[in-house]
């Protein structure tokens, strides 16, 4: 579903992505994991298309991404929430997941200050999509919730309404920049049934940054590990997480090989 | 939590967290009062047409011509803070060369309609003509800038306003790039004159009760417009630009194409609200339109009824307009003068006792200096007071006022200055010391010096209002609270 294909990305003299390949197929949830620093949030924005590609091909769905404006980019299909939230924090929690559904709708100004039939039949599209993506998380963003402005939600609900206004883009790969950093292990192990029922009552594709270890051996079909911009793992989350070099990256070589 | 309550879609046993009464008695503890959440329940439309309603019988209560102007004017500053709402308070761009959008709209009323170049086109064929030119306009000023973020957009849209002030001001001896002979465009400093009323398919506006009409419904067309728009899609992709730009790009909305239909949408309105100014004041002037003049005055409605909120520009533009007009008779404005000196006293300082022993000692310096005066400088006693009425009964009697107040008031205003500021220094009981005689301080100068210039003191009374009400109310009157970063 997304391929990259030795894509790389500089900021002045750092390397930041070097050649990195990495495909994700429909339906897997993939983990992308390694220390801070190691690329991973850069390469989310460089398949949403804040950062364009100093060199290589992003394919979605057997297209080529490159070049594209973000907005168009989650017009076809990709999704994604912010490490650091990125709410609208002063518009409704329902408004919030209102918004995102702009790229599969059209009423323009016009028609919105005729209120034509139309429009007013997309509304009520909009409206019933917003509280399908808000009931999937249980009661949490439920009822009176709906009117409340969103800085007025807890930390966790404002994770969950994240990922909920990025399902509101219709889109069908998600990618979660860690969905679970700062959640108390109730909340933790919630998120990591979540992340599953996405993939299967929602079908999403998803591509998941995160530091837990434990949501990532709950959630992931593949664990994809980064240091330094390279992939220096695949496979399992066994496999990397016995790859001798991915502890290395993670703890540093022991003394007696360093010296 | 109300019945309406959607039913969960699982009924999986899940942990509950996060779920708890704190939360959901927000809406209560931020809204405060009983009478507000009363109020809250009112729908917004009925607050607008009760204001219609009002508005559209105010001249049948008053035969002044002066008090329907006014009111025409205050509707003109409604249109433009509406027109600007779009702009700052949905989109979040810091456009300061609106006013040139408004300038635009009243001087392309005045070419098509006066004797200028013989033109006198039918007002229904104008309006369209001006407001999509104004769209476009706005169109492309926002091109070069919609990649500009807060100061940097600010700065571009305020060398376009004043750039437009320019070219009107030179704008008599036009030449294409040198090729062609002079054409005079805009008069000048001379501006256009004798443009015509307008004329609605032979219906022709000539009354002042006429334009006030004119100006109302327009105004309400606009109102019902935004308001139609605040709850559709392109409003809540306004909104979201407002609050995240990268977001708003992320989740699918194209901001530069958003941004680019805000600026268009605001300087359509503007360049409506210029068409009325025009026909009414029958002349335009490239100073009209200046920075200093307008620009301000409708950004102080805006953020004074509260950026985003569409029934805070209808009251902003009533606060100040209206507060405006009423500072230009000097004992309205002394009135106010001292109930702001006295609100600000008796809010700051307590308990009771201290503030009524700060009055009395004020009122007592002011006799104390009158015998003195009246032993050793009679001339100081001999002056007219300006202030008359009730209030200058209460004032005149403890305040001095000499033959020729205007040097020695000059320089107790630079010593107000000066005290004002010292008394920021000072704290405790040498403050509470030091406070009567600043007080009477102000209180000489106000009657000697402030009250004779009603022009200039009244944009110092509203600039001081303005201070007090956004120090009160940072949200603006009628604007929700705003939480940047949680």
């Amino acid at each position: 579903m997304l391929e990259l294909r030795t894509v790389s990305k500089r900021f002045g003299g750092l390397n930041v992505i070097t050649e990195l390949d990495l495909e994700v197929k429909e339906g897997e949830i993939v983990s992308v994991i390694g220390p801070n620093g190691a690329g991973k949030t850069t390469l989310f924005n460089l398949v949403t298309g804040v950062y364009q590609p100093d060199g290589g091909d992003i394919l979605f769905e057997g297209h080529s991404i490159l070049g594209l404006e973000p907005h168009e980019i989650t017009a076809r299909g990709i999704a994604r929430t912010f490490q650091t939230l990125r709410l609208f924090l002063n518009m409704t929690v329902k408004e919030n997941v209102m918004a995102a559904a702009w790229s599969h709708t059209k009423a323009g100004i016009f028609r919105s200050i005729l209120r034509t039939p139309g429009m007013r039949r997309e509304e009520r599209e909009i409206s019933q999509l917003a509280e399908e993506r808000l009931a999937f998380f249980g009661d949490r963003l439920m009822g009176y919730r709906w009117n409340q402005p969103a800085y007025s939600l807890s930390y966790a609900n404002r994770r969950r309404l994240e990922i909920a206004r990025a399902t509101a883009t219709n889109a069908r790969l998600l990618l979660l920049d860690e969905p679970a950093a700062g959640m108390n292990p109730v909340e933790t192990h919630e998120i990591t049934e979540l992340i599953g029922r996405l993939r299967d009552e929602g079908g999403y594709t998803i591509l998941v940054i995160e530091h837990d270890m434990h949501v990532v051996e709950g959630i992931s079909d593949r664990v994809v590990a980064l240091d330094h911009g390279t992939k220096i793992s695949e496979g399992t989350f066994e496999q990397v997480a016995t790859d001798p070099r991915v502890v290395e990256a993670y703890l540093g070589t022991s003394e007696t090989s360093r010296k | 939590m109300s019945e309406d309550t959607p039913q969960r879609p699982d009924e999986r046993q899940v942990p509950k967290v996060g779920v708890d009464s704190w939360v959901a008695t927000h809406a209560q503890r931020v809204e405060g009062t009983r009478l507000q959440a009363e109020l809250a329940r009112i729908p917004r439309p009925a607050f607008y047409a009760g204001f219609a309603v009002f508005a559209a019988l105010l001249p049948a209560f008053t035969s002044s011509g002066y008090i329907v102007r006014v009111g025409f004017d205050t509707l003109l500053y409604m249109l433009l803070a509406l027109g600007l709402n779009i702009v700052v308070g949905y989109a979040g761009l810091l456009d300061l060369g609106y006013v040139a959008f408004y300038g635009f709209g009243a001087y392309a009323y005045a070419m098509l309609a006066s004797p200028k170049f013989g033109l006198h086109w039918d007002t229904l064929a104008v309006i369209p003509v001006v407001v999509i030119a104004s769209a476009i306009l706005g169109f492309l000023v926002a091109l070069p800038s919609r990649r500009l973020l807060g100061d940097y957009l600010a700065i571009v849209t305020l060398f376009f306003g004043q750039l437009f002030v320019v070219v009107m001001q030179n704008g008599e001896s036009v030449s294409f790039l040198g090729l062609t002979k002079h054409y005079d465009l805009t008069g000048g400093p001379n501006g256009i004159v004798d443009i015509d009323n307008w004329n609605l398919g032979g219906l022709h506006v000539g009354s002042v009760q006429g334009y006030y009409y004119c100006a109302l419904i327009t105004f309400m067309l606009a109102l019902t417009a935004m308001y139609l728009v605040d709850t559709s899609r392109t409003g809540r992709a306004w909104k979201s630009l407002r609050e995240d730009p990268l977001a708003a790009e992320l989740m699918g909305m194209p901001v530069n194409r958003l941004k680019l239909i805000a600026f268009a949408c605001g300087a359509a309105i503007a360049g409506l609200t210029g068409t009325l100014f025009a026909a009414l004041n029958t002349t335009v002037f490239a100073i009209n339109f200046d920075v200093s003049t307008s620009l301000i005055i409708v950004y102080a409605v805006l953020l004074l009824g509260g950026a985003g909120s569409i029934g805070g520009v209808i009251l902003g533009a009533i606060v100040v307009n209206v507060s405006l007009e009423v500072l230009r008779d000097p004992n309205h404005s002394t009135w106010l003068f001292y109930i702001l000196i006295v609100g600000v006293l008796v809010a700051k300082i307590r308990p009771w006792r201290v503030l009524a022993g700060i009055l009395v000692a004020t009122v007592a310096i002011g006799y104390a200096l009158r015998g003195i005066c009246a032993a050793a400088w009679p001339r100081g006693m001999q002056g007219e007071p300006v202030v008359g009425g009730a209030l200058g009964s209460w004032v005149n009697g403890w305040v001095i006022h000499p033959a020729t107040p205007q040097t020695i008031a000059n320089v107790c205003f630079v010593l107000l200055v000066v005290a004002v500021l010292g008394l920021t220094l000072l704290h405790g009981w040498q403050r509470l010391v030091a406070l009567p005689p600043t007080l009477y301080l102000a209180a000489f100068v106000w009657n000697n010096r402030l009250a004779v210039e009603p022009s200039v003191t009244r944009l110092i009374l509203v600039g001081v209002i303005l201070i007090v009400l956004m120090n009160a109310r940072p949200q603006g009157l009628l604007g929700t609270a705003r939480v940047e970063i949680a």
